[in-house]
């Protein structure tokens, strides 16, 4: 992607985070995460992965963020208010990260920087069924994502298929059982602590004995 | 202009990473605390992406990487879901959200 936009959208990221971390107020707090999310789904998008950036947006920006406030708004939490001053938490939270960084130089001048290459989107085409939406889409020059990103997901077959891919079948139905088990135990967990009991039982009006 | 390098993204990477872990350390409000992690696993994904187009396979971006992070996506949306159901019963049970508050495990 052009420095520019990159400097641009990394930019907003790094605010957003840093807004995100240092806002008191916890409505604002979720208000620049969203910005923070959109920033990285820019850099997503700029280094064309077009469809993780738009479920980045669609699920981070959109449901994750409405989700937060939605318990913010219910819990009614207020600003929070400055107490006594933790020094040892304040220093942790200075060092830790700043060692992070510090390794961080340490580290990429020596990991291989390979040169930002061109996507050869007309040369991807060859290997492709005829008359397929990936073939016809390479071959006008525009990179199907999607479609790229479902042929992986769900496997090709045939050695000598130009995107090789095992599929990732189990996994997906690992998550599909992980979602099902979060939607269950987030109903038990919202439930009301003691709806066993029966109607009308005395010791319903001490709830917190 | 010259586009942006491999080294760029793995910084601006670690730089969320590390502010996210700031603010896990720094922060008192659960909720805030949660939202940090949200962004350590998002500053997660731009590294996987960022080697998905920067290590392309036959000319198109490796595409494994880009799978990852859908998972990482999902499992992530998962998570807020029950963590946001703990926070709520936690808040009913003592009536704040503040962890200087949510000590009775400490001893």
């Amino acid at each position: 992607m052009p420095q520019i936009f990159f400097y641009l959208f990394s930019a907003l990221a790094v605010a957003g985070a840093i807004a995100l971390v240092s806002f008191r107020n916890p409505v604002s707090c979720a208000m620049s995460m969203v910005a923070s999310f959109v920033g990285l789904a820019a850099l997503f998008i700029g280094l064309n992965a077009y469809f993780v950036g738009i479920i980045q947006i669609l699920v981070y920006a959109g449901a994750i963020m409405v989700l937060f406030l939605f318990i913010i708004m219910l819990l009614d939490l207020k600003a929070e208010t400055l107490r006594r001053s933790r020094p040892g938490a304040v220093v942790a939270a200075v060092a830790i990260p700043l060692l992070f960084i510090v390794q961080l130089f340490g580290v990429l001048p020596q990991t291989p920087q390979p040169e930002p290459e061109p996507l050869a989107l007309r040369d991807a085409a060859e290997g492709f069924r005829d008359k397929s939406v990936i073939k016809n889409k390479l071959a006008n020059d525009t990179l199907p994502d999607v479609h790229l990103v479902g042929l992986t997901l769900f496997g090709s077959k045939g050695a000598d298929h130009p995107l090789p891919s095992p599929g990732f079948n189990f996994p997906l139905q690992i998550i599909g059982i992980l979602l099902l088990v979060a939607s269950v135990g987030v109903t038990a967990l919202s439930r009301k602590q003691h709806a066993a009991e029966p109607p009308g039982n005395p010791s319903r009006k001490s709830p917190h004995p | 202009m010259s586009d942006a390098s491999l080294h760029e993204f793995l910084f601006v990477s670690g730089l969320l990473f590390a502010i996210g872990l700031a603010g896990v350390i720094i922060r008192r409000n659960i909720i805030i605390i949660f939202m940090s992690l949200e962004l350590m696993l998002a500053a997660a994904n731009l590294t996987l992406v960022a080697f998905s187009r920067f290590h392309p396979v036959n000319g198109l971006p490796d595409y494994n990487g880009q799978v990852l992070v859908f998972f990482i996506i999902t499992v992530a949306a998962a998570e807020v879901a029950v963590g946001l159901a703990i926070i709520v019963a936690l808040y009913r049970a003592r009536q704040t959200a503040n962890i200087d508050d949510l000590t009775s495990m400490r001893n």
